[in-house]
């Protein structure tokens, strides 16, 4: 028997771990969203994918550049800015100009991610930070709808995607209505069929319900996602929706538009579920989504906007650490655990 | 909600791979007396034993060689006959010097055990009984080495009832309470009624998992019809051993907060320790060997061992065929293990395993993964049996809010489990931080 090594490690325990890690977590929310950001491209064509690549592009090159400039070693290796990148795409029109899609990159990420201190001190969704801030500086641009399914969207790069800086964006055709628009002002209410299928306009990821709910699903089976917040929010929606429909169907439509029309997908099953900025406890997971749900329906039936769903979950997400802090897990050994 | 789901275990909880079938198959074996055997004079919580035996004499396996120094401490005995050659200080687990007893077994003995005076089950008063399990130095076999007498004695004004025997074994590679359950079947009875006479409890439950059907069987056929004994089985779950969880799954019931079990009216005895009270009592001898698995990836010849208390770990190491390129050791199992830096440190009373981590399976998958910042994923406190917010401790840990932590997050209530750790993506060493955090509030609330 040789002599036993002299220097032995000391770690202290557990010895052994699960083997999660946030870069695997990462990677499967990204892989999660790439059915939805195919679909996207097969529906809107070429500039659907120079907006999703410019998005995606410039999220990552601002953090890296941002880590670098601080002296601190990059982060994008942790793939959570690539969903950053990526989310803030699916979520913009798909004729947005690309410098206007490269600048509210650097500023989700810029003001929305590293001000804050990077991942996990992110109080907000950056992706909707920097979506947010094209609302308020394009607005516009930021409503300006291409049809889908357009026979030359292969062969054809819409001219207002390579609209130069500043300058104002040509369009191609004329604007289309997104059927959150159409019911707002026209009180059309789209086939609910349609809609699922995503075969409305809309922004690039928001139009095929299906196919987010699939990589939500994945996301739940493997346990990357808490699924009390989108079940939370698609409850409170269709609630509230089927009681004012049951009070004047003529002016308000059913569940099934309102869960399936515009952003509430992609908005419940990708965004609310950030993690660091939604609450950590169930219960608390549960008000929340109740929260978002509510404010949604409250913004599209009574507000200036025909959408609701990215202010819904800005202002959920600043709600979150509140929410946090009202709800604690209940401790062993007190309250009605020992009676 | 889920209340079918719930039967029989706790809330939360983890599932590490269990490991325990290189080892639960194999029956146990003694283990041979090593050149020198370190006896510490405190291997329990509490005070520490008062020798009587002094530098040079010889002494008998299984003499009494130290006695109790008040109620919260318990006796030792000599693990083999031979020479005591010193009484000087030996590096413990946790790093400190402790006055121990250095004895050399002699070669030629029989190493026949001497016996002292018995406690006979029939004559003897409640009382009678307690001082027994003192004097035969038994203390908490499962690993948290606290006297068993001193549980034994409820605060005035409490009564018990049920008395659980816990079987749980849910760390990983320990297979030590397996083995007890299916070769000491009858000494388990016989310390249940010990246990029962000591205490008053008119009921008892067997807390056994799921992966030792065996045992269960076992200890249902066994069990004489005149004991009010119940075998439950709970799923296998990690800390389903804990005492705290044995109570919430079997009873339902949760020890309050700061509290003892007394105060729900139970008490928990690990199932080796009623073995061991069943064996030793009415022969009057005392603890001088215990049962303990050696395995993990790092030893060849794994297995459990009957084996002298105070065996240095490196004699044990390479009595079992150690591998040249173990990295890590700790002792118990890889759960709440302490990791062991020398070698030379002995096997105590708490020691239920010794397991030997090579280089593959530490490197990468343990110390030296990249610690990203808290994502709030709540898979910490998904985990954790106590229902605390390990992320939010963390994150005050980080930043040295000891007090904070104890008065607003129930930081006391954490025991160390380490499920908030082992589940974090971020690598974030949690229990680690919450260990320290527990040391620097008891120093503060001294001071
Ligand atoms: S170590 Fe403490 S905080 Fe972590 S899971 Fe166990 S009891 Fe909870
Ligand atoms: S498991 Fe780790 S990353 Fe997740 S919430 Fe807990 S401390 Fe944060």
């Amino acid at each position: 028997m040789a002599e036993l090594k002299k220097y032995l490690e000391i770690g202290s325990s557990p010895h052994i771990t699960d083997g999660a890690s946030v870069d695997v977590i990462m990677r499967n929310v990204f892989l999660a969203l790439l059915p939805v950001t195919v679909f996207a491209i097969y529906a809107f064509g070429i500039g659907a994918a120079l907006v999703l690549a410019t998005a995606t592009i410039s999220c990552i090159l601002t953090e890296h550049l941002l880590c670098k400039a601080t002296g601190a070693p990059s982060t994008v290796g942790d793939w959570s800015v690539a969903i950053t990148g990526l989310l803030y795409g699916l979520t913009l029109p798909p004729g947005l100009p690309l410098w206007m899609v490269a600048v509210g990159g650097v500023f989700g990420v810029g003001i929305g991610k590293f001000l804050f201190g990077g991942l996990g001190s992110n109080a907000f969704n950056p992706a909707l930070v920097g979506r947010a801030f094209l609302q308020a500086a394009f607005p516009q641009a930021m409503t300006h709808w291409q049809y889908p399914f357009l026979e030359n969207r292969f062969e054809q790069v819409p001219t207002s995607v390579l609209a130069m800086p500043f300058a104002e964006p040509a369009y191609d055709a004329a604007t289309a209505a997104t059927p959150l628009a159409r019911m707002k002002f026209e009180a059309l209410f789209a086939e609910t069929p349609e809609l699922m299928a995503g075969l409305t306009t809309g922004s690039v990821g928001e139009t095929c319900g299906v196919l987010i709910l699939l990589g939500g699903l994945y996301l739940v089976v493997r346990n990357f996602m808490n699924w009390r917040i989108p079940v939370s929010i698609f409850m409170a929606v269709a609630v509230m929706t089927w009681i004012f429909q049951q009070i004047d169907p003529a002016t308000y439509p059913g569940p099934l538009f309102m869960l399936f029309s515009g952003g509430l997908m992609l908005g419940a099953v990708f965004m609310a579920t950030d993690m660091v900025a939604s609450p950590i406890t169930n219960p608390g997971c549960w008000l929340y989504g109740v929260l978002i749900g509510v404010l949604v329906v409250v913004i599209r039936f009574w507000g200036g906007m025909p959408e609701g769903v990215m202010y819904a979950i800005l202002l959920a997400n600043a709600v979150s650490p509140h929410i946090d802090n009202l709800i604690q897990p209940r401790v062993y050994g007190t309250g009605r655990g020992v009676q | 909600m889920l209340h079918f789901a719930r039967k029989n275990t706790f809330r939360h909880g983890v599932h590490p791979p269990e490991n325990k079938d290189d080892t639960a198959h194999l029956p146990i074996r003694q283990f041979p007396f090593a050149p020198v055997l370190i006896v510490p004079l405190s291997q329990h919580l509490g005070k520490p034993a008062r020798p009587v035996v002094r530098e040079g004499q010889e002494v008998i396996r299984g003499e009494t060689i130290a006695e109790a120094d008040g109620f919260v401490s318990v006796a030792m005995h000599a693990p083999a006959s031979g020479m005591v050659r010193r009484i000087t200080l030996a590096p413990s687990i946790a790093g400190h010097m402790i006055p121990s007893v250095f004895i050399e077994p002699f070669p030629a003995s029989t190493q026949e055990v001497d016996d002292g005076e018995p406690c006979p089950l029939d004559t003897a008063t409640p009382d009678e009984i307690v001082q027994a399990i003192q004097r035969a130095g038994i203390v908490g076999l499962g690993g948290a080495a606290f006297p068993t007498h001193v549980k034994l004695k409820p605060p005035e004004g409490k009564q018990l009832d049920t008395l659980f025997i816990n079987g749980v074994e849910c760390e990983p590679y320990l297979t030590t309470d397996h083995r007890v359950m299916l070769e000491q079947t009858d000494d388990i009875f016989m310390g249940i009624r010990y246990l029962l006479k000591a205490t008053g409890t008119r009921e008892v439950i067997i807390a056994i998992e799921a992966n030792k059907p065996d045992a269960a069987d076992r200890l249902r056929q066994g069990c004489p019809g005149d004991l009010p004994v119940t075998v439950r089985v709970s799923p296998v779950k990690y800390p389903q051993g804990a005492e705290k969880m044995v109570f919430s799954a079997l009873l339902g019931r949760e020890v309050p907060s700061g509290g003892l079990p007394a105060d729900i009216n139970a008490i928990c005895c690990n199932v080796a320790t009623t073995a061991e009270i069943g064996r030793l009592l009415p022969r009057g001898r005392g603890i001088q060997e215990r049962v303990i698995t050696i395995g993990g990836p790092g030893v060849a010849k794994r297995g459990n061992y009957r084996i002298p208390i105070g065996t240095p770990v490196r004699f044990a190491l390479e009595a079992c065929g150690a591998a040249d390129n173990i990295s890590r050791v700790f002792m118990g199992g890889p759960m709440m293990g302490p990791s062991v830096s020398n070698l030379d440190i002995p096997i105590t009373k708490g020691t239920s395993g010794i397991i030997a981590f090579t280089t593959a399976e530490t490197g990468e998958a343990t110390g030296h993964r990249k610690v990203y910042p808290c994502i709030h994923c709540a898979r910490c406190v998904e985990a954790c049996p106590i229902f605390l917010n390990p992320s939010q401790l963390g994150l005050l840990a980080k930043v040295e809010e000891y007090e904070r932590m104890a008065e607003e997050y129930h930081l006391m209530d954490c025991f160390e489990c380490g499920a908030c750790s082992y589940v974090c993506p971020s690598h974030i060493p949690l229990v680690q931080y919450f260990r320290l955090a527990k040391k620097m509030v008891r120093k503060l609330s001294a001071a």
